[in-house]
């Protein structure tokens, strides 16, 4: 609640419409969250671009670490394509995975190894089950996580690299849980993901913490809006066709008009 | 000089047609109605740009029923599939991120639109006679429309579609006597599932297709009536009109083209001004979220809503505020049209649109602390130019001098 004196009750109504614009400031709705560093990205702003070697990178640390708890459901293999990844590479990566098949004969379920049409495996059967194993809360799902968060890429990042090990002194202490400084009371019970030589990059980018959560940052914001690169592309396309068609439009609108105006001079002479 | 063209509308070159055109002449005149009403269908010369919303709203409209066609084939109405189909869409069906895309974009600009439009003919005062109906079916329209949008809004079922549609529902609840029975009509079952999904799905697109029949109604009101102008005076010599084509095509054209431009900004580069984050997670009935609110567009009402202490009230008062302008043709009984030779009538036009937005920012502080003042004032406000300034305007107003005639004199644009 906001507390807010007025002191000027017998005020017109249009002069306090005037006054809004203070109020507007006067009164946040609700504490806003604290707001993580900005950091550069190649894919923010309105012509912003995914690198996509960093997105394979990212979904190399997604699929050795985030996705032994995380799932994103909402991808298929085959939308692996969107970073890079071949299609020999994308069958690899579902065969390499059991889904639930069809039931056998005896009508017993069965496994089958994973398509590329198929959604990416999470990594427990259902949420009660992922909250039974992980302490009571269930992993959030990936597939939009980017997108719900609040400050999106920078909290990621933030958060990912805002754990101290040890707590600094005179934060609680609680087992289980560990300090993060953009976690929602300082304390989470993800452990930190991330570590340095975590994860090996084949193509010998430093395989420092920091760096993964860069990429594994990248590739969730990727994954939360995939075709940020088509869109931005196919939008210049257009806007630059559209900016054609509007000086065509003009220059024929003044021809009809001008003659309209002549027109109107000559019914004027023929009165 | 003369132009026949200008001058004989009705001497359609019925007779000139040969063939097929000839045969289907004869027996449904569409090529002479056509051209009486497309080609040289008279309009007043000073129509100024705010007369560009009309053909936009028809264009933005078919594109709509396009891509929601194409958006309902891969769209499955379950509360369990019915998030996950949109994603499919949004990942998975080819080019389905742009339909989907156009169609969100589409619904904002197209209420956008529509409050412009509203607004250009309560400035000009294109709802008084002989135009009564042009405004009333318009009005039935923007109804329709935002039925249309609430709807729509619900079907993705995220967590804004599932927490703004218990609002709606429980806000109707609120009706005396037969607020249950509205209610349970709505929800279709005891809690927000797969009935009120499947219901909302179905009004969704009956309206989108009713509101095309209403647009019909509108357009031939605008062609028996004819359009009004600036001046809100009418046109009396052909030399103060203009044939829709080509002059008012090819403005028309332009407005078009700039509109596509804010159009596509807003869909290729900026989606972020117009999504909801929240509405990426999916509906989750034991989870409200921190900050329930409905679409820009919707702002308005639900600042109404709110700014009333009972919950009757505020639906009343939300309801009322678009019922109120049912009555406006016979609230004004000023002879004068255009708000430009009202001296009262202008400011205080002006200071409804003022509410009308403060009502809006009020609505998404959710009227908290000094917000409720502000949209307690603001919905004052708009009531009392409806249901007084106006009346009483029409009566005491010293209205400025009416130019007679809209041919152009020197200085005018």
């Amino acid at each position: 609640m906001v507390r807010f004196s007025f002191q000027h009750r017998t005020a017109f109504a249009a002069a306090l419409l005037v006054s809004l614009p203070l109020m507007a400031q006067a009164a946040p709705a609700t504490p806003t969250p604290p707001v993580p560093p900005h950091q550069k990205w190649s894919f923010d702003g309105p012509l912003g671009r995914f690198d996509q070697k960093s997105l394979q990178r990212g979904f190399m640390v997604f699929n050795q670490i985030c996705s032994t708890c995380h799932g994103m459901r909402s991808l298929t293999y085959n939308d692996l394509s969107g970073i890079g990844l071949s299609q020999q590479a994308i069958l690899d990566l579902a065969h390499a995975k059991q889904v639930p098949g069809p039931a056998d004969a005896a009508g017993d379920p069965t496994t089958r190894p994973g398509l590329p049409d198929d959604h990416l495996r999470s990594p427990f059967p259902n949420e009660a089950a992922a909250a039974a194993m992980m302490g009571g809360v269930a992993p959030p799902d990936q597939s939009r996580l980017a997108a719900i968060q609040p400050y999106g890429a920078d909290w990621l990042y933030a958060f990912l690299t805002g754990y101290h090990m040890p707590p600094p002194p005179g934060a609680p202490v609680v087992p289980g849980k560990f300090y993060n400084d953009w976690a929602d009371g300082h304390l989470i019970g993800m452990p930190p993901p991330l570590m340095d030589g975590g994860v090996e990059f084949p193509d010998g980018t430093p395989d420092t913490a920091v760096q993964q959560a860069r990429d594994v940052t990248t590739f969730l914001v990727w994954a939360s809006d995939p075709h940020r690169n088509d869109r931005h592309r196919t939008g210049l396309y257009v806007f630059a066709y559209l900016s054609g068609l509007l000086v065509l439009a003009i220059a024929w609108k003044r021809k009809i008009w001008n003659r309209g105006k002549t027109r109107n001079a000559q019914d004027a002479d023929d009165r | 000089m003369k132009q026949p063209d200008t001058r004989d509308e009705t001497s359609a070159p019925a007779a000139q047609l040969s063939g097929v055109a000839g045969w289907i002449e004869h027996r449904l005149p569409v090529f002479a109605t056509f051209r009486k009403e497309y080609v040289v269908f008279q309009l007043p010369r000073n129509l100024n740009w705010l007369w560009n919303f009309g053909a936009i709203l028809v264009v933005v409209l078919l594109l709509m029923l396009a891509t929601g066609t194409f958006l309902a084939m891969n769209y499955t109405p379950t509360s369990a599939e019915a998030f996950l189909s949109v994603e499919a869409i949004d990942r998975q069906l080819s080019g389905g991120w742009l339909l989907r895309a156009m169609h969100m974009t589409g619904a904002n600009l197209f209420l956008a639109s529509l409050y412009i439009h509203l607004f250009r003919g309560l400035y000009y005062g294109s709802y008084k006679a002989p135009r009564e109906i042009l405004w009333i079916s318009g009005l039935v329209m923007l109804l329709m429309v935002m039925t249309t949008a609430l709807a729509g809004y619900i079907l993705p079922w995220g967590q804004m579609s599932y927490w703004g549609a218990d609002i709606i529902t429980k806000a109707v609840g609120a009706v005396p006597v037969i607020g249950d029975t509205l209610e349970h009509i709505l929800t279709g079952s005891d809690h927000l599932g797969d009935i009120f999904l499947h219901r909302f799905f179905v009004l969704h697109f009956i309206m989108a297709f009713l509101v095309v029949g209403v647009v019909g109604l509108h357009v031939a009101c605008v062609h028996v009536a004819k359009s009004n102008n600036p001046l809100g005076i009418e046109p009396k010599t052909p030399k103060e009109t203009l044939s829709f084509y080509p002059y008012y095509i090819s403005k028309d054209l332009i407005g078009l083209i700039v509109f596509a431009m804010v159009f596509c900004a807003l869909l290729f580069f900026w989606p972020g001004v117009l999504t909801e984050p929240d509405n990426y997670a999916p509906a989750d009935p034991l989870h409200t979220p921190a900050n329930i609110e409905p679409e820009w567009y919707f702002l308005p009402f639900y600042g109404l809503l709110q700014s009333v202490p009972s919950k009757f009230g505020g639906l009343l008062a939300a309801v009322s505020s678009i019922l109120v302008l049912f009555a406006l043709p016979w609230l004004d009984r000023s002879p004068v049209r255009s708000a430009r030779f009202r001296p009262i009538c202008r400011p205080a036009l002006i200071g409804v649109v003022i509410a009308f937005i403060m009502l809006a920012v009020a609505g998404k502080h959710h009227v908290m602390g000094g917000w409720m003042l502000v949209g307690r004032l603001a919905a004052l406000y708009y009531f009392g130019y409806f249901l007084v300034i106006l009346p009483l305007a029409s009566r005491f107003e010293k209205t400025r001098p009416l130019p007679t005639s809209l041919a152009p004199t020197k200085g005018d644009a």
